[in-house]
């Protein structure tokens, strides 16, 4: 908890006495919580934002750094490890006991909840961060190990308020159910391209010796290559469909229409 | 999920001496089966040797006698994809992209990648017996769902599969395996690395405590023109292999002068038969003598009762692929690959 008190803009200031004046105090007092950010979804959910476009804005732009995560003691942990790294370009410095995987520490000590344990065992990709350029599984890397290294999570990927490409076309194509696996499904998807664009092959790829390049890819090599990443809603037609917008640029019609 | 000291270590001296000094301390590489082990609680180490820093693992250089070194900390991604990989070394290649996922491979070491235990599912349940993770208890696989399990080589004692891909073009191609250990370095060759169950299935391998791979060297030959690596499996993508085989031909016209024939999914080692392979040599490279080939390979298999599929899905297996070795633009990617 944040122990300066909030200072809210004016918009933000109405948005709250309007829509919710029983949690002005506790906002002011206390900062901008996840109660409030789940209030405040429901509430865009509903319409009801329409005239607090600008306060609403504002607000979710915060919503990323709304809790701050005291360090812990070092005497409570039996073999406290200090980790120098990157995460979205930010340098952090955390303690953490050496069984602290990546994943945990990204969730519980630095408040980024956007990369989600589905497993914790290497076998879903929910977890799939971009470390060093390249995707991996936080829940099978210790944090310990990172060190020194740069870390791209799901809030990571945006840039001000301009969605990456990705990001953008799994919207458009609808790329999720539930959304759970979304975060990691996106994280590959994001590392893939960089891997399709350096010509890395993969086991459906029928010339693994082909020259260097660029590779455009197909449905069943977007399966092979996404088959690290499991989507339990069933939404890969969908999935497949965003990556192949987001590498080609080109408009990729969805596999789903609106009905009256 | 136990308590455990983490270390890192600059050479491998240090990494083999901080081994050597503690009892029940392991080497941690990429850490993607580690890991996934200590959080099942299979395996409790009470300190882990970080040996990613280590300088000079983590590369690859060409050797004088026309071979390759592949450093022990060389991810499997990085491996698969190295220009000299691609184009010597193309069965090795394919092999490591059948395994895995993308993301466990950018994680996955060379040298770890050797040391994966089994997926055995007794093997992975600490609540029941295994004579793997706790010798002497008994193996419930033998009568119990077996459906994975091992057809050849198995013992009373267990019938687990080792389950790497890699190992099975590795043990295709004969590399040695370079360690470093308190007694010194040695080299092991590839056949001899793993072991058979027999009545210590506890110990996957012939390492001795405390030794540190340190690279595994390919020898000048790679089978670039005529290769195949098959794979079936329950998915198709992302899952061990029930059957897979590695064929390595040496053509001339059709006469076959060199072969090698290694099964993964089937055995507590890639399996490989030096009879089958010499039954090749000299004969015509076709769908008759590849039967003739299986046939020796699979005359001592055993099969469980779920896993009895498996015996004539080999047989299959080792006849299409070594037709696709003879095209390998030909090979497709599982059992039924799309249009």
């Amino acid at each position: 908890m944040k122990n300066n008190k909030t200072k809210l803009t004016p918009e933000e200031h109405r948005l709250f006495g309007d829509l919710m004046p029983e949690e002005l105090e506790d906002v002011l007092h206390s900062g901008f919580n996840r109660r409030h950010f789940v209030k405040l979804m429901g509430m865009a959910t509903a319409g009801l934002l329409a005239s607090y476009a600008l306060g609403a804005e504002q607000l979710f732009a915060r919503a990323v750094e709304m809790e701050d995560i005291p360090d812990l003691i070092p005497e409570a942990i039996e073999n406290g490890v200090t980790v120098n790294f990157k995460v979205n370009s930010t340098a952090r410095n955390v303690l953490v006991d050496s069984r602290m995987t990546l994943l945990d520490t990204l969730r519980e000590r630095i408040g980024l909840t956007g990369s989600k344990k589905g497993c914790d065992h290497g076998q879903c990709g929910a977890c799939t961060v971009i470390v060093d350029g390249q995707r991996v599984l936080s829940c099978l890397t210790l944090a310990a190990t990172c060190q020194g290294k740069s870390v791209i999570t799901i809030e990571g990927l945006a840039k001000d308020n301009e969605l990456n490409p990705m990001q953008a076309a799994f919207l458009k194509h609808d790329g999720f159910q539930c959304g759970f696996c979304t975060p990691g499904q996106i994280c590959s998807a994001v590392a893939l391209m960089k891997e399709a664009k350096e010509g890395q092959a993969s086991f459906a790829t029928k010339n693994i010796s082909t020259d260097p390049k660029s590779i455009i890819l197909s449905d069943e090599e977007i399966a092979e290559r996404m088959s690290g990443n499991i989507c339990r809603c069933g939404a890969y037609p969908n999935i497949v469909a965003a990556i192949k917008e987001a590498q080609t640029g080109e408009n990729v019609p969805q596999n789903w229409l609106f009905t009256d | 999920m136990n308590n455990f000291e983490y270390k890192q270590a600059e050479d491998v001296a240090t990494a083999v001496n901080l081994i050597n000094k503690q009892d029940n301390t392991k080497f941690l590489a990429g850490g993607t089966n580690l890991l996934d082990l200590w959080k099942y609680n299979i395996t409790n180490p009470s300190g882990l040797v970080d040996i990613n820093r280590i300088h000079g693992l983590a590369e690859i250089e060409e050797l004088p006698n026309g071979g390759v070194r592949l450093g022990a900390n060389f991810k499997n991604a990085d491996t698969a994809y190295h220009p000299i990989i691609e184009n010597k070394y193309p069965l090795l290649s394919k092999a490591i992209l059948a395994g895995a996922s993308a993301q466990i491979r950018n994680m996955a070491s060379n040298g770890g990648n050797l040391l994966q235990r089994t997926r055995c599912y007794y093997f992975y349940d600490p609540d029941v017996p295994c004579n793997k993770r706790n010798p002497g208890s008994g193996c419930p696989a033998k009568e119990g769902y077996n459906r994975i399990h091992a057809i050849l080589g198995t013992s009373d004692h267990c019938i687990a599969v080792f389950p790497s891909d890699m190992c099975v073009a590795l043990a295709a191609l004969d590399a040695l395996v370079n360690v470093e250990g308190p007694e010194g370095k040695r080299t092991i060759a590839f056949a001899n690395f793993h072991r058979l169950p027999a009545d210590r299935p506890d110990l996957d391998n012939n390492l001795e405590p405390g030794e540190l791979i340190t690279s595994i060297d390919l020898p000048d030959k790679g089978f670039a023109q005529n290769y195949s690596y098959l794979k079936l499996r329950d998915r198709h993508s992302y899952a061990f292999a029930l059957v897979s085989v590695a064929t390595a031909l040496e053509l001339d016209g059709d006469r076959i002068k060199d072969a090698r024939i290694a099964l993964g999914g089937v055995a507590h080692k890639p399996w490989r038969s030096t009879e089958a392979e010499n039954f090749l040599m000299g004969k015509s490279a076709n769908e008759f003598n590849f039967a003739a080939a299986a046939d020796i390979i699979l005359r001592d298999a055993k099969g469980y009762g779920h896993n009895d599929f498996k015996i004539a899905l080999a047989k299959k297996a080792i006849i299409r692929n070594g037709l696709m070795a003879l095209n390998p633009q030909s090979q497709l990617p599982g059992a039924k690959p799309s249009a």
